[in-house]
């Protein structure tokens, strides 16, 4: 522990590569979690740029058909899996120790094996890129396009084990958030108290540890179908490949609320701040979030609906899918009454909070559109489709955790994001997002197929892809101002101090970024907003009276003598023992061996270590 | 881990459960849907009229089902199920601080476990000579994918087991904190119940 004398921040982040290689501090993971969920988001994003390209205009050949499949494939399997469950596990190991009033996760260790496993996870999967071409099937892998018949390659085989190993990074990390919701909560922390965030995170946590076990034996069966010749998607040996498409959504619809809830837990909490009000509606919000879970493994069925389950599947189904639209209905007008009444103000995190609610609404509207099997199977597989699940992922979940970042960047680095350079990021990303995303409602309606290479001059589409692709250099663009942003802010941004915000949760109570110890003593909670509530002398609103005393520690001889977990080597070489062992089922068995071996020795040391 | 049971010995949980626990309670609920999803695979197969339509699936089942020697493995199962007895004797004896009798239950529980592997495996392999493998029909993916993740899981806790003896010599579970006895035990229970599923469903049915 290093608070030195002068600091105003604690130096939480300061130290070696080593330091960082061995931390188990989740705020350090946490920032882990940022910078590579950031860097695969930007790759997946130039991916995007690239396929856009190739369809400005009809009859490009930029991109060669293979390339072209490789990069669409690429493209959905980072965004969903590299980019976007990390960036929400980013927040999640930022704030919920904090939120909760914990000085930790409840499994330290765990919690850097989670992280370590992703980023080797992550880079596994792009492997294949130079080692004979990336899977190119699709990111929700299709059978039989999976078939040793047709992808030949090890390209398959690298996505396959590839989200293996991120499952097994999910949901470690999800059993760990659960427990520590559970179970490390302070004094007065009862679940009626808790952040939305919190809440969200612990739904997330559930949907995460229910859903990824049914990819999981899908890729199972998928790699005994490709190394044992097994046929159980193969209709060749009394197969069907119709049972892969069960077992991809029955994980993939829970995976689309995976992705949704944190960034409605992260609006949740923003919205309440700009407004100067409590959140509306707070158990109704929670409940519904619960609801949207619990209903949403019931609902798989309407990706499938040209399959041809028969009309009694196909109705059931449709009435599934939009009754979800009732709890998500609920949140939008408990978020937009939040608003009523309250005092706004449009800072850059508040912005994209209701771009959010504005983006996201349209897209569950397309959404409740598509629920319906006559206009599915109107529409299937064009690019309606793929303007649905952008508005929903782009429009949701990521204007919702880019709320979050520029919320609580200055919480994590203990400097403030530019606000003028984030509202230009904001209407930039706003417009280049509709200007991207809006045409390709009409091109869906005209009938353009998703996924395909190019298109004809004469089918009247050249005008809408044109759109489409300024749109997405404009989004690339707002991205390129918001690392810019992100980069001079760390070294020159505005000292942020404890509470820039007028923040009500537990996280805003301590210095930015908070000591290693989060709290020098355990709060005690008797509210929801217990900042709020302390620093306008009971209630929630009206003027501030008093500002609470920061718990940090500027002086050698305060230093509270807490005991933290020491560092450890071993998470990442259990990590680096498992992600070695798959490359060698994939390149030549003695890694296996090796990696078995490293993973082996690994956890002998992991349970070995002597208490911190 | 001991770092955390030191961390928790000093400040009790919210719940007042050990995290450890609500830990594996998780990440068995996490199992039940790895269990599920290839039980519910199994039976999408058995009833695979796709493949009844193409020629490829008919009675494969049928045909599969009669090969298995039911004597046997009603043995080994019943083996398997009494060892969740030696296991609660074990966490017992443990309990009670007589940490012979818990060793002695758990090598039991271990060798219980082994003479259920070992059926299994002699099953394995009197099917492959017989000319069934994985990739015969739709009946032997199946089998083999159930039984066999089963089978890795009982493989699994029988090195737990050993680990947990292991560390009994070095001075852990001695006084009130049983906790790694708890874990495997209720992992092993697990494996149990799930076994009652599977034998049910294959072996029965």
């Amino acid at each position: 522990m290093a608070t030195t004398t002068v600091s105003v921040r604690p130096n939480t982040y300061a130290g070696t590569a080593w330091s960082w290689i061995t931390t188990v501090d989740h705020k350090r993971i946490a920032v882990l979690y940022f910078v590579t969920s950031l860097a695969f988001f930007a790759l997946g994003g130039v991916e995007a740029l690239m396929i856009r390209l190739q369809l400005s205009r009809p009859e490009l050949d930029l991109v060669d058909p293979d390339r072209f499949a490789e990069l669409f494939t690429m493209h959905g399997t980072t965004m969903v899996f590299l980019a976007l469950m990390p960036l929400s596990a980013a927040f999640f190991n930022l704030l919920v120790p904090l939120m909760i009033g914990a000085r930790d996760v409840a499994f330290p260790r765990l919690n850097a094996l989670s992280y370590w496993v992703y980023l080797f996870g992550g880079i596994f999967l792009n492997i294949s890129f130079i080692a004979g071409g990336a899977p190119a099937m699709g990111w929700f892998g299709y059978a039989p396009l999976t078939a040793t018949e047709f992808a030949d390659t090890h390209a398959v085989d690298f996505w396959a084990f590839g989200l293996q190993i991120l499952g097994v990074s999910s949901i470690l990390a999800s059993i760990n958030f659960i427990v520590t919701i559970i179970n490390m909560r302070a004094p007065g922390m009862t679940f009626n108290r808790m952040p939305m965030f919190v809440w969200m995170t612990l739904i997330t946590g559930f949907l995460i540890i229910f859903a990824f076990p049914v990819i999981t034996i899908g890729l199972v069966l998928l790699l005994f179908d490709r190394y044992l010749g097994t046929s159980f998607f193969l209709y060749q040996g009394g197969g069907d490949p119709i049972l892969w498409q069960h077992l991809f959504w029955v994980f993939g619809h829970p995976e689309v609320y995976i992705l949704i809830l944190p960034a409605m837990g992260v609006v949740s909490d923003v919205l309440p701040t700009f407004s100067r009000k409590p959140l509306f509606g707070y158990a109704v919000v929670a409940y519904s979030g619960a609801a949207i879970a619990l209903v949403g493994f019931g609902v798989w069925t309407h990706h499938m609906f040209t399959v041809g389950l028969g009309p009694v599947a196909d109705t059931a189904f449709a009435i599934s899918t939009m009754a979800v639209a009732v709890p998500t209905g609920v949140k939008i007008f408990n978020w937009i009454a939040t608003l009523w009444g309250g005092s706004i103000s449009l800072r850059t995190p508040m912005l994209f909070a209701i771009g959010f609610i504005a983006m996201f609404i349209l897209g569950g509207l397309t959404g409740v559109s598509l629920g319906s099997p006559p206009v599915d199977t109107q529409v299937q597989d064009t690019y309606y489709v793929v303007a649905h699940l952008h508005y929903v992922l782009f429009g949701g979940t990521i204007f919702g955790l880019f709320a979050g970042i520029y919320f609580w960047f200055p919480k994590m680095t203990g400097r403030m994001l530019s606000e003028g350079w984030g509202k230009v990021h904001f209407w930039l990303m706003m417009i280049g997002f509709n200007l991207a995303f809006g045409p390709q409602h009409q091109l869906g309606i005209d009938g353009m197929p998703r996924r395909i290479h190019t298109y004809g001059a004469d089918m009247g589409w050249d005008a809408w892809n044109l759109m489409s692709t300024v749109g997405a250099w404009l989004i690339g663009l707002s991205m390129l101002i918001f690392a810019i942003n992100a980069f001079r802010s760390l070294r020159s941004g505005r000292d942020a101090g404890p509470d820039p915000w007028d923040g009500g949760t537990l996280e805003w109570s301590m210095s930015s970024p908070p000591p290693v110890y989060n709290f020098a003593e355990v709060p005690v909670v008797d509210d929801r907003y217990p900042v709020w509530k302390e620093k306008r002398g009971g209630g929630h609103t009206g003027a501030v009276v008093t500002e609470p005393p920061v718990a940090e520690s500027d002086h050698e001889d305060d230093e509270p003598h807490i005991h933290m977990p020491n560092p450890s080597y071993w998470p990442i070489l259990v990590a680096a023992g498992m992600v070695l062992a798959a490359c060698g089922l994939i390149f030549h068995q003695i890694f296996v061996l090796l990696g078995a071996l490293i993973f082996g020795i690994s956890l002998i040391g992991w349970i070995e270590e002597p208490p911190g | 881990m001991t770092a955390d049971a030191h961390a928790h010995e000093e400040h009790p949980t919210s719940t007042g459960l050990d995290s450890r626990k609500v830990a594996m309670w998780a990440f068995l609920g996490s199992e039940t849907m790895f269990f599920g999803s290839l039980i519910l695979v199994m039976l999408i197969n058995k009833h695979n009229t796709l493949g009844v339509m193409l020629g490829h699936g008919d009675h494969t089942f049928e045909a599969g089902q009669g090969m298995l020697d039911l004597v046997l493995t009603s043995f080994t199962t019943f083996v398997l199920l009494t060892s969740s007895l030696a296991m609660v004797l074990s966490l017992a004896a443990f309990r009670n601080r007589s940490l012979n009798w818990g060793r002695f239950w758990l090598m039991v529980v271990v060798a219980f476990g082994a003479i259920f592997l070992g059926g299994q495996v002699y099953e394995f392999t009197a099917f492959v000579r017989e000319g069934l493998t994985p990739s015969t029909n739709l009946f032997a993916a199946s089998f083999y994918m159930l039984v066999g993740f089963h089978g890795a899981h009982v493989a699994i806790g029988i090195l737990w087991l050993l680990a947990v003896v292991y560390y009994s010599y070095r001075g852990r579970y001695q006084g009130a904190d049983t906790w790694g006895v708890e874990m495997v035990g209720l992992y092993w229970h697990f494996v149990d119940l799930v076994w009652v599923a599977i034998f049910t469903l294959i072996y029965l049915i």
